[in-house]
Protein backbone atom coordinates (compact mmCIF):
# COMPACT_ATOMS: atom_id res chain seq x y z
CA UNK A 1 0.00 0.00 0.00
CA UNK A 2 1.07 3.31 -0.61
CA UNK A 3 1.82 6.14 1.49
CA UNK A 4 -0.97 7.59 3.93
CA UNK A 5 -1.27 11.65 2.60
CA UNK A 6 -3.86 12.41 4.98
CA UNK A 7 -5.01 11.30 8.30
CA UNK A 8 -7.75 12.23 10.32
CA UNK A 9 -8.32 10.61 13.51
CA UNK A 10 -11.12 11.03 16.35
CA UNK A 11 -12.53 13.81 14.63
CA UNK A 12 -15.31 15.88 15.93
CA UNK A 13 -16.89 19.21 14.87
CA UNK A 14 -19.54 20.89 16.52
CA UNK A 15 -21.87 23.58 15.02
CA UNK A 16 -22.39 25.52 18.03
CA UNK A 17 -24.35 22.87 20.40
CA UNK A 18 -25.05 20.07 17.10
CA UNK A 19 -22.55 17.79 16.82
CA UNK A 20 -22.33 17.56 13.25
CA UNK A 21 -19.17 14.98 12.87
CA UNK A 22 -19.17 12.88 15.92
CA UNK A 23 -15.36 10.77 16.36
CA UNK A 24 -14.68 10.17 12.84
CA UNK A 25 -11.44 8.50 11.31
CA UNK A 26 -10.42 7.65 8.10
CA UNK A 27 -6.88 7.63 6.04
CA UNK A 28 -6.36 8.61 2.66
CA UNK A 29 -3.12 7.34 0.10
CA UNK A 30 -1.57 8.71 -2.13
CA UNK A 31 -2.91 8.15 -5.90
CA UNK A 32 -6.08 7.06 -3.86
CA UNK A 33 -10.13 8.15 -4.85
CA UNK A 34 -11.71 7.77 -1.10
CA UNK A 35 -15.85 8.46 -1.41
CA UNK A 36 -17.51 10.01 1.65
CA UNK A 37 -21.54 9.22 1.30
CA UNK A 38 -24.24 9.93 3.43
CA UNK A 39 -27.44 11.39 3.40
CA UNK A 40 -28.37 15.01 3.83
CA UNK A 41 -26.92 16.50 7.03
CA UNK A 42 -24.88 12.99 7.40
CA UNK A 43 -21.68 15.55 8.73
CA UNK A 44 -19.80 15.07 5.10
CA UNK A 45 -19.63 18.61 3.59
CA UNK A 46 -18.78 19.44 7.31
CA UNK A 47 -16.03 17.23 7.28
CA UNK A 48 -14.50 18.25 4.43
CA UNK A 49 -15.01 21.69 5.32
CA UNK A 50 -12.78 21.03 8.20
CA UNK A 51 -10.32 19.43 6.55
CA UNK A 52 -9.74 22.70 4.05
CA UNK A 53 -10.04 24.79 7.09
CA UNK A 54 -13.16 26.46 7.01
CA UNK A 55 -14.64 24.91 10.34
CA UNK A 56 -12.59 24.73 13.20
CA UNK A 57 -11.94 20.81 14.95
CA UNK A 58 -13.56 20.40 18.44
CA UNK A 59 -11.67 17.64 19.15
CA UNK A 60 -9.15 14.98 17.24
CA UNK A 61 -6.44 15.65 14.55
CA UNK A 62 -6.40 16.44 10.80
CA UNK A 63 -2.80 15.70 9.65
CA UNK A 64 -1.66 16.15 6.03
CA UNK A 65 1.77 14.33 4.87
CA UNK A 66 2.78 13.61 8.39
CA UNK A 67 2.44 17.24 9.72
CA UNK A 68 -0.81 18.21 12.06
CA UNK A 69 -2.93 21.33 10.18
CA UNK A 70 -5.72 21.58 12.35
CA UNK A 71 -4.51 24.80 13.39
CA UNK A 72 -3.77 26.29 9.64
CA UNK A 73 -5.91 29.08 7.55
CA UNK A 74 -7.37 27.53 4.91
CA UNK A 75 -5.14 29.61 2.02
CA UNK A 76 -2.32 28.18 4.38
CA UNK A 77 -3.43 24.73 3.44
CA UNK A 78 -3.88 25.30 -0.19
CA UNK A 79 0.09 26.40 0.07
CA UNK A 80 0.85 22.49 1.28
CA UNK A 81 -1.28 21.13 -1.70
CA UNK A 82 -4.94 20.95 -0.17
CA UNK A 83 -8.00 22.02 -2.22
CA UNK A 84 -11.35 22.16 -1.85
CA UNK A 85 -13.40 22.42 -5.04
CA UNK A 86 -17.00 24.06 -2.59
CA UNK A 87 -20.23 22.57 -2.84
CA UNK A 88 -22.46 25.03 -4.54
CA UNK A 89 -19.21 25.56 -7.13
CA UNK A 90 -18.89 29.50 -5.40
CA UNK A 91 -17.35 30.98 -8.49
CA UNK A 92 -16.05 34.55 -8.20
CA UNK A 93 -19.73 36.19 -10.44
CA UNK A 94 -18.05 39.41 -11.32
CA UNK A 95 -15.67 37.64 -13.07
CA UNK A 96 -14.77 36.09 -16.58
CA UNK A 97 -14.31 32.10 -16.75
CA UNK A 98 -10.26 33.02 -17.25
CA UNK A 99 -10.30 35.23 -14.56
CA UNK A 100 -11.57 32.83 -11.95
CA UNK A 101 -9.00 30.32 -12.97
CA UNK A 102 -6.13 33.07 -13.19
CA UNK A 103 -7.33 33.61 -9.12
CA UNK A 104 -7.09 30.14 -8.12
CA UNK A 105 -3.34 30.20 -10.52
CA UNK A 106 -1.89 33.18 -7.81
CA UNK A 107 -1.05 31.39 -5.09
CA UNK A 108 -0.22 27.98 -7.10
CA UNK A 109 1.71 25.46 -5.97
CA UNK A 110 4.56 23.68 -8.80
CA UNK A 111 2.89 21.07 -10.71
CA UNK A 112 1.34 19.47 -13.71
CA UNK A 113 -1.55 21.85 -13.85
CA UNK A 114 -1.45 25.08 -15.23
CA UNK A 115 -4.61 27.50 -16.82
CA UNK A 116 -3.36 25.89 -20.08
CA UNK A 117 -3.69 22.50 -19.28
CA UNK A 118 -6.80 22.91 -17.80
CA UNK A 119 -7.98 24.22 -21.02
CA UNK A 120 -6.78 20.85 -23.00
CA UNK A 121 -8.50 18.89 -19.67
CA UNK A 122 -12.01 21.39 -20.92
CA UNK A 123 -11.66 21.64 -24.24
CA UNK A 124 -14.94 24.35 -24.83
CA UNK A 125 -13.28 26.62 -22.59
CA UNK A 126 -10.55 28.09 -24.67
CA UNK A 127 -13.48 30.29 -26.91
CA UNK A 128 -15.32 31.04 -23.85
CA UNK A 129 -12.99 32.10 -21.92
CA UNK A 130 -13.74 35.88 -21.72
CA UNK A 131 -17.35 34.94 -20.91
CA UNK A 132 -18.79 36.06 -17.58
CA UNK A 133 -19.27 32.58 -15.39
CA UNK A 134 -22.73 33.55 -14.71
CA UNK A 135 -23.23 32.94 -18.42
CA UNK A 136 -22.14 29.60 -18.20
CA UNK A 137 -24.62 26.15 -17.78
CA UNK A 138 -24.62 24.63 -14.24
CA UNK A 139 -22.10 21.82 -15.56
CA UNK A 140 -19.58 24.24 -17.14
CA UNK A 141 -20.11 26.13 -14.02
CA UNK A 142 -18.82 23.28 -12.41
CA UNK A 143 -16.19 22.68 -14.54
CA UNK A 144 -14.82 26.12 -13.72
CA UNK A 145 -14.76 25.31 -10.22
CA UNK A 146 -12.64 22.15 -10.73
CA UNK A 147 -10.15 23.90 -12.84
CA UNK A 148 -9.98 26.59 -10.35
CA UNK A 149 -8.79 24.11 -7.73
CA UNK A 150 -6.70 22.71 -10.04
CA UNK A 151 -4.97 25.00 -11.25
CA UNK A 152 -3.49 25.75 -7.44
CA UNK A 153 -1.78 21.95 -8.76
CA UNK A 154 -3.13 20.07 -4.78
CA UNK A 155 -1.96 17.00 -4.05
CA UNK A 156 -5.25 16.38 -1.98
CA UNK A 157 -8.30 17.13 -4.01
CA UNK A 158 -11.24 17.75 -1.74
CA UNK A 159 -14.99 17.70 -4.01
CA UNK A 160 -17.77 19.04 -2.57
CA UNK A 161 -21.51 17.31 -3.72
CA UNK A 162 -20.06 17.68 -7.67
CA UNK A 163 -23.63 16.34 -8.77
CA UNK A 164 -25.82 19.02 -6.99
CA UNK A 165 -28.34 20.19 -9.60
CA UNK A 166 -26.81 18.77 -12.58
CA UNK A 167 -28.32 16.25 -15.09
CA UNK A 168 -27.11 12.71 -15.00
CA UNK A 169 -25.19 12.79 -18.50
CA UNK A 170 -23.51 16.17 -17.18
CA UNK A 171 -22.49 14.00 -13.88
CA UNK A 172 -20.94 11.43 -15.64
CA UNK A 173 -18.91 13.46 -18.00
CA UNK A 174 -17.74 15.31 -15.11
CA UNK A 175 -16.62 12.47 -13.04
CA UNK A 176 -15.17 10.59 -16.25
CA UNK A 177 -12.38 13.31 -15.65
CA UNK A 178 -11.42 11.90 -12.09
CA UNK A 179 -9.49 9.20 -13.00
CA UNK A 180 -7.52 11.79 -15.52
CA UNK A 181 -6.95 13.61 -12.54
CA UNK A 182 -5.71 11.17 -10.08
CA UNK A 183 -3.63 10.24 -13.01
CA UNK A 184 -0.83 13.24 -12.50
CA UNK A 185 -0.74 12.43 -8.92
CA UNK A 186 -3.51 13.86 -7.22
CA UNK A 187 -5.28 12.22 -3.94
CA UNK A 188 -9.36 12.58 -4.29
CA UNK A 189 -11.36 12.97 -1.20
CA UNK A 190 -14.86 12.97 -2.44
CA UNK A 191 -18.11 13.92 -0.70
CA UNK A 192 -21.77 12.71 -2.92
CA UNK A 193 -25.23 12.26 -2.03
CA UNK A 194 -25.49 10.33 -4.91
CA UNK A 195 -24.25 6.51 -3.81
CA UNK A 196 -24.15 5.27 -7.31
CA UNK A 197 -22.22 7.79 -8.57
CA UNK A 198 -19.84 7.77 -5.53
CA UNK A 199 -18.96 4.55 -5.06
CA UNK A 200 -18.85 3.62 -8.94
CA UNK A 201 -15.66 5.69 -9.17
CA UNK A 202 -14.09 5.21 -5.64
CA UNK A 203 -11.50 2.78 -4.63
CA UNK A 204 -13.05 3.16 -0.95
CA UNK A 205 -15.93 4.22 0.82
CA UNK A 206 -16.82 5.87 3.97
CA UNK A 207 -20.23 6.05 5.01
CA UNK A 208 -21.45 8.56 7.25
CA UNK A 209 -24.91 8.64 9.23
CA UNK A 210 -25.74 11.71 11.53
CA UNK A 211 -22.12 12.37 11.85
CA UNK A 212 -20.17 8.69 12.60
CA UNK A 213 -18.90 6.31 10.47
CA UNK A 214 -21.38 3.97 9.97
CA UNK A 215 -19.84 1.60 7.22
CA UNK A 216 -16.25 1.62 5.79
CA UNK A 217 -14.62 -0.77 3.02
CA UNK A 218 -14.33 -1.38 -0.53
CA UNK A 219 -17.32 -0.99 -2.89
CA UNK A 220 -16.67 -4.30 -4.48
CA UNK A 221 -16.93 -6.07 -1.23
CA UNK A 222 -20.00 -4.37 -0.04
CA UNK A 223 -23.79 -5.37 -1.02
CA UNK A 224 -26.45 -2.73 -2.00
CA UNK A 225 -28.13 -3.85 1.18
CA UNK A 226 -25.27 -2.59 3.18
CA UNK A 227 -24.53 0.79 1.84
CA UNK A 228 -28.71 1.22 2.04
CA UNK A 229 -28.36 0.15 6.07
CA UNK A 230 -25.28 2.08 6.61
CA UNK A 231 -26.95 5.46 4.49
CA UNK A 232 -30.82 5.89 5.64
CA UNK A 233 -29.67 3.68 9.82
CA UNK A 234 -31.50 1.02 11.09
CA UNK A 235 -34.08 2.97 12.43
CA UNK A 236 -35.73 3.63 9.30
CA UNK A 237 -36.34 0.03 8.53
CA UNK A 238 -37.91 -0.47 12.06
CA UNK A 239 -40.18 2.53 11.31
CA UNK A 240 -41.25 1.27 7.85
CA UNK A 241 -41.31 -1.94 9.04
CA UNK A 242 -44.48 -2.81 11.50
CA UNK A 243 -47.10 -2.85 8.97
CA UNK A 244 -44.92 -5.17 6.64
CA UNK A 245 -45.61 -3.31 3.76
CA UNK A 246 -41.90 -2.48 2.83
CA UNK A 247 -40.67 -6.24 3.60
CA UNK B 1 -24.41 79.97 -20.77
CA UNK B 2 -25.51 80.21 -17.70
CA UNK B 3 -26.75 76.48 -17.76
CA UNK B 4 -23.57 75.92 -19.23
CA UNK B 5 -21.30 77.68 -16.35
CA UNK B 6 -23.63 75.51 -14.34
CA UNK B 7 -22.93 72.02 -15.60
CA UNK B 8 -18.79 72.87 -15.77
CA UNK B 9 -19.24 74.33 -12.19
CA UNK B 10 -20.97 70.99 -11.47
CA UNK B 11 -18.88 68.63 -12.91
CA UNK B 12 -15.69 70.21 -11.21
CA UNK B 13 -16.77 69.88 -7.63
CA UNK B 14 -18.46 66.40 -8.83
CA UNK B 15 -14.86 65.20 -9.63
CA UNK B 16 -14.02 66.49 -5.95
CA UNK B 17 -16.98 64.31 -4.64
CA UNK B 18 -15.83 61.15 -6.81
CA UNK B 19 -12.29 61.54 -5.31
CA UNK B 20 -13.30 61.62 -2.01
CA UNK B 21 -15.93 58.76 -2.76
CA UNK B 22 -14.14 55.89 -4.09
CA UNK B 23 -12.46 55.28 -0.95
CA UNK B 24 -15.48 54.71 0.78
CA UNK B 25 -16.42 52.79 -2.21
CA UNK B 26 -13.93 50.05 -2.38
CA UNK B 27 -14.52 49.71 1.51
CA UNK B 28 -17.93 48.86 1.23
CA UNK B 29 -17.77 46.69 -1.72
CA UNK B 30 -14.73 44.69 -0.76
CA UNK B 31 -14.76 44.82 3.42
CA UNK B 32 -18.43 45.55 3.30
CA UNK B 33 -17.41 48.35 5.91
CA UNK B 34 -19.12 51.20 5.87
CA UNK B 35 -16.18 53.78 6.96
CA UNK B 36 -18.05 56.54 8.99
CA UNK B 37 -14.92 57.88 9.77
CA UNK B 38 -13.97 58.24 6.16
CA UNK B 39 -14.68 61.87 6.45
CA UNK B 40 -12.38 62.63 9.15
CA UNK B 41 -9.51 60.55 7.82
CA UNK B 42 -9.77 63.16 5.10
CA UNK B 43 -9.66 66.17 7.43
CA UNK B 44 -6.18 64.92 9.21
CA UNK B 45 -4.95 64.43 5.80
CA UNK B 46 -5.73 67.99 5.35
CA UNK B 47 -4.22 68.99 8.93
CA UNK B 48 -0.87 66.66 7.79
CA UNK B 49 -0.48 68.39 4.99
CA UNK B 50 -0.72 71.96 6.60
CA UNK B 51 1.62 71.14 9.55
CA UNK B 52 4.32 68.96 7.98
CA UNK B 53 5.03 69.77 4.88
CA UNK B 54 6.51 73.42 6.52
CA UNK B 55 8.52 71.10 8.34
CA UNK B 56 9.97 68.85 5.91
CA UNK B 57 10.17 72.19 3.29
CA UNK B 58 7.65 70.39 1.15
CA UNK B 59 5.43 73.12 -0.92
CA UNK B 60 1.54 72.43 0.08
CA UNK B 61 0.91 71.74 -3.53
CA UNK B 62 3.19 68.69 -3.31
CA UNK B 63 2.32 67.60 0.06
CA UNK B 64 0.55 64.19 -1.46
CA UNK B 65 3.92 63.00 -1.74
CA UNK B 66 4.06 62.41 2.02
CA UNK B 67 0.85 62.34 3.26
CA UNK B 68 -0.39 59.85 0.48
CA UNK B 69 2.14 57.06 1.70
CA UNK B 70 1.61 57.36 5.22
CA UNK B 71 -2.26 57.30 4.85
CA UNK B 72 -1.81 53.91 2.73
CA UNK B 73 -0.03 52.57 5.65
CA UNK B 74 -2.29 53.70 8.49
CA UNK B 75 -4.74 52.15 6.16
CA UNK B 76 -3.19 48.84 6.26
CA UNK B 77 -2.47 49.12 9.85
CA UNK B 78 -5.60 50.07 11.05
CA UNK B 79 -8.16 47.36 9.18
CA UNK B 80 -5.72 44.65 9.82
CA UNK B 81 -5.85 45.91 13.86
CA UNK B 82 -9.10 47.73 14.93
CA UNK B 83 -11.32 47.18 11.94
CA UNK B 84 -10.67 43.61 11.27
CA UNK B 85 -11.43 43.00 14.89
CA UNK B 86 -14.77 44.47 14.26
CA UNK B 87 -15.87 42.62 11.26
CA UNK B 88 -14.86 39.54 13.03
CA UNK B 89 -17.80 40.11 15.45
CA UNK B 90 -20.73 41.65 13.22
CA UNK B 91 -21.08 44.26 11.15
CA UNK B 92 -23.32 46.60 13.70
CA UNK B 93 -20.01 46.73 15.17
CA UNK B 94 -18.00 48.04 12.13
CA UNK B 95 -20.40 51.39 12.33
CA UNK B 96 -19.89 51.39 16.12
CA UNK B 97 -15.85 51.43 16.00
CA UNK B 98 -16.12 53.68 12.93
CA UNK B 99 -18.60 55.78 14.31
CA UNK B 100 -16.77 56.02 17.71
CA UNK B 101 -13.35 56.98 15.73
CA UNK B 102 -14.94 59.81 13.68
CA UNK B 103 -15.50 61.35 17.50
CA UNK B 104 -12.40 60.71 18.51
CA UNK B 105 -10.63 62.19 15.32
CA UNK B 106 -12.82 65.58 15.48
CA UNK B 107 -12.15 66.05 19.44
CA UNK B 108 -8.35 65.34 19.16
CA UNK B 109 -8.12 67.64 16.18
CA UNK B 110 -10.38 70.31 18.24
CA UNK B 111 -7.80 69.88 20.83
CA UNK B 112 -4.72 70.14 19.20
CA UNK B 113 -5.40 72.82 16.26
CA UNK B 114 -8.70 74.82 17.58
CA UNK B 115 -11.90 75.41 15.78
CA UNK B 116 -9.71 77.62 13.13
CA UNK B 117 -10.21 77.22 9.55
CA UNK B 118 -7.28 76.04 7.93
CA UNK B 119 -5.88 75.60 3.91
CA UNK B 120 -3.28 74.10 2.21
CA UNK B 121 -0.74 76.72 1.32
CA UNK B 122 -0.25 76.99 -2.64
CA UNK B 123 0.35 80.35 -3.07
CA UNK B 124 -0.94 82.31 -6.10
CA UNK B 125 -2.28 79.23 -7.69
CA UNK B 126 -5.34 79.49 -5.91
CA UNK B 127 -6.97 82.48 -7.82
CA UNK B 128 -5.67 81.67 -11.01
CA UNK B 129 -8.65 80.36 -13.47
CA UNK B 130 -8.88 79.82 -17.39
CA UNK B 131 -11.55 82.03 -19.09
CA UNK B 132 -12.88 80.99 -21.72
CA UNK B 133 -16.37 82.45 -21.94
CA UNK B 134 -17.73 86.16 -20.45
CA UNK B 135 -19.29 84.14 -17.39
CA UNK B 136 -17.43 81.33 -17.21
CA UNK B 137 -14.21 80.62 -14.96
CA UNK B 138 -12.84 77.11 -14.64
CA UNK B 139 -10.10 77.25 -11.73
CA UNK B 140 -7.16 75.96 -12.35
CA UNK B 141 -7.14 74.00 -8.77
CA UNK B 142 -10.84 72.08 -9.59
CA UNK B 143 -9.81 71.70 -13.15
CA UNK B 144 -6.58 69.58 -11.58
CA UNK B 145 -8.61 68.08 -8.74
CA UNK B 146 -11.47 66.67 -11.54
CA UNK B 147 -8.51 65.08 -13.28
CA UNK B 148 -6.65 63.52 -10.50
CA UNK B 149 -9.76 62.01 -9.58
CA UNK B 150 -10.55 60.74 -13.79
CA UNK B 151 -6.99 59.73 -12.91
CA UNK B 152 -7.18 57.93 -9.99
CA UNK B 153 -10.74 56.66 -10.92
CA UNK B 154 -8.83 54.68 -14.39
CA UNK B 155 -5.55 53.72 -12.46
CA UNK B 156 -7.78 51.66 -9.65
CA UNK B 157 -9.97 50.54 -12.36
CA UNK B 158 -6.97 49.00 -14.57
CA UNK B 159 -5.30 47.80 -11.29
CA UNK B 160 -8.33 45.82 -10.04
CA UNK B 161 -9.18 44.37 -14.13
CA UNK B 162 -5.78 43.63 -15.04
CA UNK B 163 -3.23 42.51 -12.17
CA UNK B 164 -3.47 39.64 -9.97
CA UNK B 165 -3.58 41.80 -6.66
CA UNK B 166 -6.63 43.58 -8.12
CA UNK B 167 -8.09 39.98 -8.91
CA UNK B 168 -7.56 39.09 -5.00
CA UNK B 169 -8.96 42.46 -4.33
CA UNK B 170 -12.15 41.51 -6.27
CA UNK B 171 -12.60 38.27 -5.67
CA UNK B 172 -12.88 38.41 -1.93
CA UNK B 173 -15.42 41.02 -2.68
CA UNK B 174 -17.06 38.74 -4.39
CA UNK B 175 -17.07 35.59 -2.01
CA UNK B 176 -14.92 35.37 1.04
CA UNK B 177 -14.17 31.90 1.45
CA UNK B 178 -14.18 31.18 -1.54
CA UNK B 179 -11.18 33.60 -2.31
CA UNK B 180 -9.45 31.64 0.84
CA UNK B 181 -9.75 28.30 -1.19
CA UNK B 182 -7.52 29.87 -3.49
CA UNK B 183 -5.29 30.53 -1.38
CA UNK B 184 -5.80 34.26 -0.79
CA UNK B 185 -5.30 35.72 2.81
CA UNK B 186 -8.19 37.47 2.87
CA UNK B 187 -7.20 39.58 5.93
CA UNK B 188 -4.05 40.39 3.57
CA UNK B 189 -6.25 41.68 0.91
CA UNK B 190 -8.63 44.28 2.79
CA UNK B 191 -5.56 45.72 4.51
CA UNK B 192 -4.23 46.32 0.94
CA UNK B 193 -7.91 47.37 0.32
CA UNK B 194 -8.29 49.87 3.08
CA UNK B 195 -4.28 50.99 2.35
CA UNK B 196 -5.95 52.04 -1.00
CA UNK B 197 -9.05 53.69 0.22
CA UNK B 198 -7.00 55.36 2.83
CA UNK B 199 -4.92 56.58 0.13
CA UNK B 200 -7.01 58.13 -2.06
CA UNK B 201 -8.92 59.99 0.78
CA UNK B 202 -5.83 61.53 1.46
CA UNK B 203 -5.71 62.96 -1.88
CA UNK B 204 -9.16 64.02 -1.18
CA UNK B 205 -8.47 65.75 1.75
CA UNK B 206 -5.64 67.56 0.58
CA UNK B 207 -7.77 68.64 -2.74
CA UNK B 208 -9.73 70.23 -0.41
CA UNK B 209 -7.51 71.75 1.54
CA UNK B 210 -6.65 73.34 -1.57
CA UNK B 211 -9.92 74.70 -2.83
CA UNK B 212 -11.70 75.36 0.72
CA UNK B 213 -10.85 76.65 4.44
CA UNK B 214 -11.59 73.13 6.54
CA UNK B 215 -11.96 72.69 10.46
CA UNK B 216 -11.98 70.01 12.85
CA UNK B 217 -15.74 69.58 11.74
CA UNK B 218 -15.43 69.45 8.41
CA UNK B 219 -15.78 66.09 7.65
CA UNK B 220 -19.20 65.20 8.49
CA UNK B 221 -21.09 66.84 5.32
CA UNK B 222 -17.88 65.51 3.00
CA UNK B 223 -19.05 62.20 4.17
CA UNK B 224 -22.62 62.75 3.40
CA UNK B 225 -21.91 64.12 -0.04
CA UNK B 226 -19.59 60.79 -1.05
CA UNK B 227 -22.84 58.64 0.25
CA UNK B 228 -24.84 60.24 -2.19
CA UNK B 229 -22.53 59.57 -5.01
CA UNK B 230 -21.88 56.52 -4.14
CA UNK B 231 -25.70 55.56 -4.22
CA UNK B 232 -26.71 58.07 -7.14
CA UNK B 233 -23.79 55.98 -9.26
CA UNK B 234 -24.60 52.54 -7.99
CA UNK B 235 -22.34 50.90 -5.82
CA UNK B 236 -19.56 48.84 -6.69
CA UNK B 237 -19.34 50.74 -9.94
CA UNK B 238 -16.27 53.21 -10.08
CA UNK B 239 -17.38 54.97 -13.35
CA UNK B 240 -20.55 55.06 -11.64
CA UNK B 241 -19.21 57.07 -8.14
CA UNK B 242 -17.41 59.67 -11.02
CA UNK B 243 -20.92 60.38 -12.92
CA UNK B 244 -22.89 60.34 -9.33
CA UNK B 245 -19.97 62.79 -8.24
CA UNK B 246 -20.82 65.05 -11.29
CA UNK B 247 -24.57 64.33 -10.86
CA UNK B 248 -24.46 65.65 -7.55
CA UNK B 249 -22.41 68.49 -8.28
CA UNK B 250 -24.40 69.65 -11.23
CA UNK B 251 -27.53 68.87 -9.14
CA UNK B 252 -26.13 71.52 -6.00
CA UNK B 253 -25.01 74.30 -9.01
CA UNK B 254 -28.50 74.31 -9.97
CA UNK B 255 -29.65 74.24 -6.65
CA UNK B 256 -27.55 77.31 -5.63
CA UNK B 257 -28.40 79.16 -9.14
CA UNK B 258 -31.92 79.42 -8.05
CA UNK B 259 -31.20 80.35 -4.41
CA UNK B 260 -27.94 79.90 -3.07
CA UNK B 261 -30.00 78.68 0.35
CA UNK B 262 -31.11 74.86 -2.33
CA UNK B 263 -27.66 74.26 -2.89
CA UNK B 264 -27.33 71.19 -0.56
CA UNK B 265 -31.33 70.51 -0.85
CA UNK B 266 -30.82 70.11 -4.33
CA UNK B 267 -28.05 67.70 -4.20
CA UNK B 268 -30.47 65.97 -1.35
CA UNK B 269 -33.62 65.56 -3.76
CA UNK B 270 -31.47 64.45 -6.85
CA UNK B 271 -30.01 61.36 -4.24
CA UNK B 272 -33.77 60.52 -2.97
CA UNK B 273 -35.08 60.85 -6.80
CA UNK B 274 -32.16 58.04 -7.41
CA UNK B 275 -33.37 55.84 -4.49
CA UNK B 276 -36.56 56.12 -5.48
CA UNK B 277 -36.84 55.56 -8.91
CA UNK B 278 -33.65 53.96 -9.65
CA UNK B 279 -32.31 52.12 -5.95
CA UNK B 280 -29.26 49.97 -7.60
CA UNK B 281 -28.12 53.66 -8.86
CA UNK B 282 -27.12 54.95 -12.32
CA UNK B 283 -24.69 51.79 -13.09
CA UNK B 284 -25.48 49.49 -10.23
CA UNK B 285 -26.38 46.04 -11.05
CA UNK B 286 -29.34 45.07 -9.07
CA UNK B 287 -28.15 42.03 -8.06
CA UNK B 288 -25.66 44.28 -5.55
CA UNK B 289 -28.73 45.14 -3.48
CA UNK B 290 -29.28 42.13 -2.59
Amino acid sequence: MSDVILDVKDLSVYHGQLCAVDDVSFNLHEGEILAIIGANGAGKSTLLRTIAGLHRTSSGSVTYDGKDIAKLSPNRRVGLGISLVPEGRRLFSSMTLEENLQVGAYHANDGPFSIARVYELFDWMPQRRRQSVWQLSGGEQQAVAIGRALVANPKVLLLDELSLGLAPIVIERIYALVPDIVGHGVSILLVEQDVAQGVSVADRVHCLLEGRTSLVGKPADLTSDQIDHAYFGADLRHSIAPDGASE
Amino acid sequence: MIWLNIIIQGALVGGFYALFACGLSLMFGVLKVINLAHGDMAVVAGYVAVFLSPHLHIPGLWSFIVVVPIFGLVGYVLQRTLIQKSIDRDPFTTLLVTFGLSVVIENLLLEIYTANGQTVNIGSLISKSWHPASIIYVSYVSLGVLAVAVAVLGILQLFLSKTGTGRLIRAVADDREAAQLSGANYRHIFGIAAAIAFATVALAGIAYGMMTQFAPTSGGINLLFAFEAVVIGGIGSLWGTLIGGIALGVAQQFGAHINPEYQVLAGNILFLLVLAVRPQGLFGKKTALS
